[in-house]
């Protein structure tokens, strides 16, 4: 696994990490809970055949400013600063858990700026006949299950790599987890429901068989609301974040969808 | 000295086993464990009690806010405070006080506290807490992420509307309000006294210092542990050029006082348990919400881990005390739960109760106001399931015993934070209330 190119662009007057990597026609990715603290064999599968750009998105690793954003339109103009930013617009987009909600909200406001479109178990919907677990209102052994499959597949990702600040790191990854709270808190719903019917481009919904944190019924509804026609696929041995647990299962399911 | 006596109001029949049964006394404690017909005669007997505080010679009574929480059944704060005016006449009311982020619009808060002030003749203490994560967080729903930034905004306002004459509007990040002009004005020019209580973080700090504001640490952990924090704050005043005048502090305290230290650890040994065994059993996932705590309180708090394992490494008796330590001075609400001492042996050996005769009491107190340098000293004297009898008995007791030998303490220096209240000659008088002889039983 090669490092990814890092740029650096500027939204809000704060630095946001880029990391880009690979050749072929350009996908962008936005991250899950968490953000991307480190780069992730997922990302290198993408990169195989084509073009990945991964911004991080305001607060999480790489990037600050998310105390600047109040409301949920500052987001969404964050988000559409950094895809006008990084070259994306008209590009397939893709996105994870957080990354997802704000990559839909992207497509439903800029709905002919997206070729294809990749959710895997986006945050911002809620439904109380079925509501999403509290992934801030978890004790600290708690959190690795309810976001992989495999626990220790979480753990590492958010190891203190050698050589990093053992003080720094940590507050980088409560800073994540805090962004993802200022986009969601207190349930997750953000009224996306309402904007779903806008998005035209074709939707691909991925969903970990094992996600323990949004339930598999969301698929449905996503499915249901967006007006793009959509393909719901299940990855097996896969909890919230699909693609750290199964990043070739995932990558392969996202490149035959764009294909 | 300030003697202040502080009520929490615990719902004081959790079961027996409340702790291997139910995950949580806050947050999700469960509905059932309720009972409003019991709770009616917990919620007087509180009030009689905090009436009989007053009655007994303390210099202020104490309530506090909480939310969905069984050991304080004070959601709101301002009504008891309210009904306290009315039925205390010289003792100074102190709301410790309203979580400004909590309230929309935040020019609540001001009105309700001025019409306390008003109704009072001028007794009011306005606490500012920002919340416990329980309380804010979860149980109201507010985002971690900008509940400081609210609370700053929310006391901002608070202020303008105390003290600008003419109606103006407000244009915040979180409020917008066209028109501010509260309804009635507090009486106490140009405000009542600002106390803020909070953990043991230098922003808290220096922005007291900045804005005259006293600081308490209200931990539930006695001096022992608070020992460390109060030097904290004193060593900042002293940089930023600030007098040492113990006034500037308040500091929280439980108390158990009879005629011989025995006879206390024996009177109040089930009431000590019980708050440390069932009121502080908190399900550590509402602990730590993100953003909750600053980057700066985190990397303190992380700086001091890594010191207190590179200790344990080089000498593991002397990094085992540095971990022990963080149980009680740590760095996050978690840590301090998880590490809780729950039989009366340890809660008196760690400090957390003082408890003795009064002589005892008085030495103890004594030594911690010294050392702490602490003018406002806040007093538990009921805690847990406390029968109205003992709390009374222990009141009563410290009241004459203890109150007068400490009084004295920092006569020197001049409490510039204490409530101004209207003479007592222009103040109405209380014609439905006339204290009862209670104080002679």
């Amino acid at each position: 696994m090669s490092e990814p190119k890092t740029t650096t662009i500027e939204i809000n007057g704060h630095p946001c990490r880029v990391w880009s990597k690979g050749s072929g026609p350009k996908i962008g990715w936005f991250a899950g809970f968490g953000g991307l603290p480190r780069w992730t064999p997922f990302l290198d599968e993408l990169a195989k055949s084509r073009t990945v750009i991964a911004p991080s998105l305001p607060g999480t690793p790489g990037a600050t400013g998310h105390t600047l954003l109040d409301t949920h339109l500052d987001w969404i103009c964050a988000v559409r600063d950094m895809i006008v930013k990084t070259g994306l617009e008209g590009a397939d987009l893709a996105g994870s858990s957080v990354g997802g909600s704000l990559a839909a909200e992207f497509a439903a406001m800029w709905p002919h700026k997206v070729r294809k479109l990749v959710l895997i178990a986006p945050f911002g919907l809620y439904d109380e006949a079925d509501p999403p677990a509290d992934v801030w209102a978890q004790k600290p052994d708690d959190q690795p299950g309810l976001l992989c499959a495999n626990p220790q597949v979480w753990k590492d990702y958010k190891a203190v790599p050698a050589g990093a600040n053992s003080v720094e790191w940590p507050i980088e990854q409560i800073r994540a987890s805090e962004a993802a709270a200022r986009i969601f808190w207190p349930l997750g719903n953000t009224q996306l429901v309402k904007r779903l019917p806008t998005i035209i481009a074709p939707t691909l919904l991925l969903w970990g068989a094992e996600d323990r944190l949004m339930p598999r019924s969301y698929a449905d509804r996503f499915a249901r609301a967006i007006k793009g026609e959509t393909t719901i696929r299940t990855i097996a041995s896969a909890g919230h974040l699909a693609e750290l647990d199964q990043p070739e299962a995932t990558a392969r399911a996202i490149l035959d969808f764009t294909a | 000295m300030k003697v202040m006596w502080f009520h929490l109001m615990p719902y004081t029949e959790l079961p027996a086993d409340f702790r291997d049964k139910h995950p949580s006394v806050w947050v999700d404690i469960h509905s059932t464990l309720f009972d409003p017909k019991r709770a009616h005669h917990m919620y007087n007997d509180f009030m009689d009690e905090l009436e009989y505080a007053a009655e007994c010679g303390f210099d202020a009574v104490c309530v506090n806010e909480h939310h969905s929480n069984g050991y304080g059944l004070m959601p709101s704060p301002n009504l008891i405070a309210s009904a306290l005016a009315r039925r205390t006449t010289d003792t100074a009311l102190c709301v410790m006080g309203n979580s400004l982020a909590l309230y929309n619009p935040p020019t609540r808060v001001a009105e309700e506290f001025a019409m306390i002030d008003c109704i009072s003749g001028g007794r009011l203490i306005a606490g500012f807490p920002v919340g416990t994560p329980m309380d804010t967080c979860y149980a109201y729903g507010t985002n971690p992420s900008m509940l400081r930034e609210k609370y700053m905004e929310a006391h901002d306002l608070v202020m303008r509307a105390w003290t600008e004459k003419e109606t103006f509007a407000f244009n915040g990040r979180f409020n917008q309000q066209r028109y501010v002009n509260i309804w009635p004005r507090p009486v106490q020019e140009p405000h009542p006294p600002v106390w803020i209580p909070g953990g043991g973080s230098v922003e808290t700090w220096q922005w007291c210092a900045k804005m005259d504001y006293v600081y308490c640490y209200l931990s539930y952990y006695g001096y022992k542990a608070g020992l460390k924090t109060m030097q904290g704050f004193w060593n900042e005043m002293e940089k930023l050029g600030k007098d040492r005048n113990p006034y500037r502090a308040g500091f929280l305290q439980f108390v158990g006082v009879a005629e011989t230290r025995s006879e206390a650890i024996e009177r109040y040994a089930e009431a000590a348990e019980y708050f440390y065994g069932r009121c502080l059993h908190v399900d550590l996932k509402y602990a730590s919400p993100p953003g909750y705590n600053t980057e700066a309180t985190q990397r303190v708090g992380l700086e001091s881990q890594v010191r207190a394992a590179a200790e344990a490494a080089v000498d593991p008796a002397k990094g085992k005390d540095a971990l022990a330590a963080q149980g009680t001075t740590g760095s996050t609400t978690g840590t301090r739960f998880g590490m809780v001492a729950r039989t009366m042996e340890d809660i008196v050996d760690r400090g957390y109760v003082i408890v003795g005769s009064p002589k005892d009491v008085e030495e103890q107190l004594r030594e911690v106001a010294t050392n702490m340098n602490v003018g406002h000293l806040m007093l538990l004297l009921q805690y847990g399931n406390m029968s109205k009898e003992l709390a009374k008995y222990n009141t009563r007791l410290f009241a004459d015993k203890v109150m007068p030998k400490l009084r004295p303490m920092f006569s020197e220096w001049e409490d510039k934070w204490w409530p101004k209240a209207m003479e007592k000659s222009t103040r109405a008088e209380l014609p439905t209330f006339s204290p009862k002889a209670e104080a002679a039983e």
